[in-house]
């Protein structure tokens, strides 16, 4: 009997296949749950988690970032795509972008009716932190988005604590997915029609600045872990934005969110002497010229400013929390209606961590601060990547029919290169700014798309023989069987000549992107000789990953999760070698080529793995303006 | 250890299959030892502290001791959430004490209908832009598109 032989196989037939759990795959499930009945699509959501609280959301948000307010006139999705064009430096799918736009409205609507509180004025407007921004008590948001999901699907239709790892392709064309239960002894097969890839983005491909026990405090979610990039890369789809991560700017190490204390307290960011770095650092943007003079200034811009003052010794940056409160309370002239004021604003302050990062305020209390007494410490943190947010990194997927340009669409919306593989949220690229609202649009977009690609292509996709499975099931769960024949080795499980751990792998892949790939650590600079060294270990790393080790199903995932972020790794690195300049310096700065270069790279850097040689190749895409 | 569970008070669920803390961490760390009928957090380094543990036991008996990298020692914050409403206890390490309540949801637990209530009426057409609450629930007379 082969080691895997004891996990039982469980197949499961469906037409439309939704992976994960956050506010895209919530979106896609009561989207494709509303056609499917209406046309007899069967749609199944698998998730690694439980609905209620995974992704990224899970813990809560004090704002929803992505609001037009089309209705009521505020904003048009042209302006939304302007914004966010220029905050990307040019380099956006402006169809994907349009169209995100003219649906997350609906999608905050629907929130709000299905009891998400969301605050607000007097005429019974939301109430705005930002152009973009409405503010929530968001504690539950998650939980409220979850239950019309599952009301929606039902739960027979809902596999949850079941980790995909291995997409189900051939000759281009998606058939499915398969994981493996973390609970119990279960291998899953999926056959599917159409996938929509809904995995988040990619946390710990970058050494974090805390390696302790904090590693886990990153900003984005620690288990994002590059699943969407490594399923829809290793199905063969083309790649976008690759090179386009994102670093945050947040409170130092408890990365509590900044936008409110800008946006809706007005807060300055000055650095140790009382300098402000966006005023006094004006000069030093010129090489990013136009997009150094739209208002606001983009996310990494901003961040590249405190980093030159950081350099400069003028460290550390602060967030003036006591000089906003203090500015905010002044116009109250009344004392009684000051110190009611000074009341409200300190619950909103401390709500604004409470509900979506809980140890800021834990670090704040233990460090006892008051906000309306003394500035917090700000700082850049580690690289991430995301689709959303100011990041751009996924899938290249086709555009909305009435929109894109020809270049732009080769089908269904939403769909990647793969046939009947579709990606959203953080699964897609150049369409930055969705945050959790638009992500969840976009997953409804995906979502109905899919069910179209169903109706329209009744045939059932390649099938897969009982051996070509029995081979992905032996090759999913060899960390397990690694470590049961290895284990007695030594006298001390951890250190072992013949396996890997999968803790240590992901040490390993940290420090190799953090030092040569341009890291924190490494004041987010590199060059092309340091990435080419950076592709040297990661091909070593890769080859060791066949030598990862389990000891429960637990750490299994975390095995997988690891070969995961490994592609998001190669990808970016590929991706940033091939783009000679320096387009998002508060990002990465190719020390090679430190300006940007409109002439030659305002394009999109697009990348696609072959599936059968492993082979990568790097191309250009354009870039078309569909808004002026 | 970012959360961790309080001994005395920890019943284990009481014996069910699995416990709420670990239906709920949306990484996979919590875990209940059999024969000591015990949840803990199986590895505190990748752990979000979310809280989604905490909020959820229905013993109280998680909380977490911020990560030992960068928090000192002292302080506690404390969730007590209800079907309507959170109330938030915070203790800083000088020993003063806040509190926040704030709402979590305006309608019952369970009750979050798909369509939100808005007409799918005009949602016939699977080749059209519209979603399936649109252009009601857009609160607009169509889905705008460029022209």
């Amino acid at each position: 009997m082969a080691f895997h032989d004891k996990f039982e196989t469980v197949e499961v037939n469906t037409d439309v296949l939704i992976v994960g759990g956050g506010m895209a795959a919530c979106g896609a499930a009561v989207e494709a749950a509303y056609w499917g009945k209406k046309y007899g699509v069967k749609v199944t959501l698998v998730d690694k988690a439980a609905l209620d609280r995974s992704g990224a959301v899970g813990m809560g948000l004090s704002a929803i970032n992505t609001y037009i307010g089309i209705a009521k006139g505020e904003n048009t999705p042209e302006d939304f795509v302007r914004y966010v064009r220029n905050d990307l430096m040019g380099i956006t799918r402006e169809d994907l972008v349009y169209n995100i736009a003219r649906h997350v409205d609906s999608s905050v609507h629907l929130f709000e009716k299905w009891g998400l509180p969301l605050w607000k004025d007097e005429n019974g407007n939301y109430v705005r932190s930002g152009r973009w921004q409405v503010m929530i008590n968001g504690e539950s948001y998650k939980v409220v988005v979850a239950e019309a999901a599952k009301n929606a699907l039902g739960m027979d239709n809902i596999y949850e604590r079941v980790f995909i790892a291995h997409p189900l392709v051939k000759d281009n064309r998606i058939c499915g997915a398969v994981g493996f239960s973390v609970r119990e002894n279960k291998f899953y097969v999926f056959k599917a029609k159409a996938v929509v890839a809904a995995m988040g983005g990619a946390v710990h491909v970058f050494r974090p600045r805390s390696t302790g026990e904090g590693l886990g405090r990153s900003w984005y979610t620690p288990f994002s872990a590059g699943s969407s990039a490594y399923f829809t890369t290793m199905a063969g789809a083309e790649m976008t934005c690759q090179e386009v991560r994102f670093v945050p700017v947040r409170f130092k190490d408890a990365y509590g969110p900044v936008g409110a204390w800008f946006l809706f307290f007005k807060s300055r960011a000055t650095n140790a002497f009382g300098g402000e770095y966006t005023v006094e650092r004006k000069e030093e943007l010129k090489p990013w010229e136009p997009y150094a003079s739209v208002k606001p200034l983009p996310a990494n811009l901003r961040n590249y400013q405190g980093m030159l003052d950081e350099w400069a010794g003028k460290g550390p940056l602060f967030m003036r929390t006591e000089e906003a409160i203090a500015n905010l309370a002044a116009q109250y002239t009344d004392e009684k209606e000051r110190k009611k004021k000074l009341r409200e604003l300190e619950a909103e302050a401390w709500e604004d961590f409470l509900d979506m990062t809980v140890s800021q305020s834990l670090l704040w209390a233990a460090t006892n601060v008051r906000p309306e007494e003394k500035p917090s410490e700000i700082a850049a943190a580690e690289p991430y990547f995301i689709g959303s947010h100011s990041g751009a990194s996924g899938a290249w997927v086709s555009g909305p029919e009435d929109i894109a340009p020809p270049e732009y669409q080769w089908g269904y919306c939403n769909m990647t290169t793969v046939k009947g593989l579709f990606a959203a949220g953080d699964a897609s690229g150049a369409s930055s700014h969705k945050f959790s609202s638009g992500s969840h649009a976009e997953g409804r977009i995906a979502a109905k798309s899919a069910v179209r690609f169903v109706l329209e292509n009744p045939e059932a996709p390649p099938e897969f023989s009982a051996a070509e499975i029995e081979a992905l099931k032996e090759k999913i769960y060899k960390p397990m069987e690694l470590f049961e024949q290895y284990k007695g080795y030594t006298t001390d499980p951890n250190v072992n000549p013949n396996y890997i751990r999968p803790k240590q792998y992901m040490m390993r892949l940290m420090k190799l992107m953090d030092e040569y790939a341009g890291g924190a650590g490494s004041a987010y600079q590199t060059n092309g000789p340091k990435l080419q060294r950076a592709l040297e270990l990661l091909a070593l790393l890769k080859e060791d990953s066949e030598k990862l080790a389990a000891e429960d199903l637990n750490e299994l995932m975390r095995c997988w999760e690891n070969i995961h972020r490994t592609v998001q790794a190669e990808n970016h690195v590929r991706a940033v070698l091939f783009r000679e300049e320096t387009r998002w310096p508060g990002y990465y700065i190719r020390n090679d080529f430190p300006t940007m270069d409109q002439e030659n790279w305002k394009v999109f850097v697009n990348l696609r793995r072959d599936p059968n040689t492993g082979e990568y190749e790097v191309f250009k895409r354009p870039i078309i303006s569909i808004v002026d | 250890m970012p959360s961790y569970v309080i001994n005395e008070k920890c019943d284990g669920c009481k014996g069910q299959d699995k416990t709420a803390c670990m239906y709920i961490c949306p990484n996979d760390l919590m875990v209940l030892d059999k024969e000591r009928m015990k949840a803990y957090n199986r590895d505190p380094s990748m752990c979000w502290e979310c809280y989604s543990c905490v909020k959820i036991c229905p013993q109280q008996a998680i909380d977490v001791r911020g990560y030992a990298d960068f928090v000192p020692l002292g302080a506690s914050v404390v969730p007590l959430r209800g079907s309507e409403d959170i109330m938030w206890t915070i203790k800083f390490r000088d020993g003063s004490i806040k509190r926040f309540k704030f709402p979590i949801r305006t309608t019952p637990e369970g009750s979050a209908k798909p369509d939100g209530g808005y007409s799918t009426a005009a949602s016939d057409d699977i080749k059209g832009i519209a979603l399936f609450t649109e252009p009601d629930s857009l609160h607009l007379s169509e889905v705008p598109t460029k022209k």
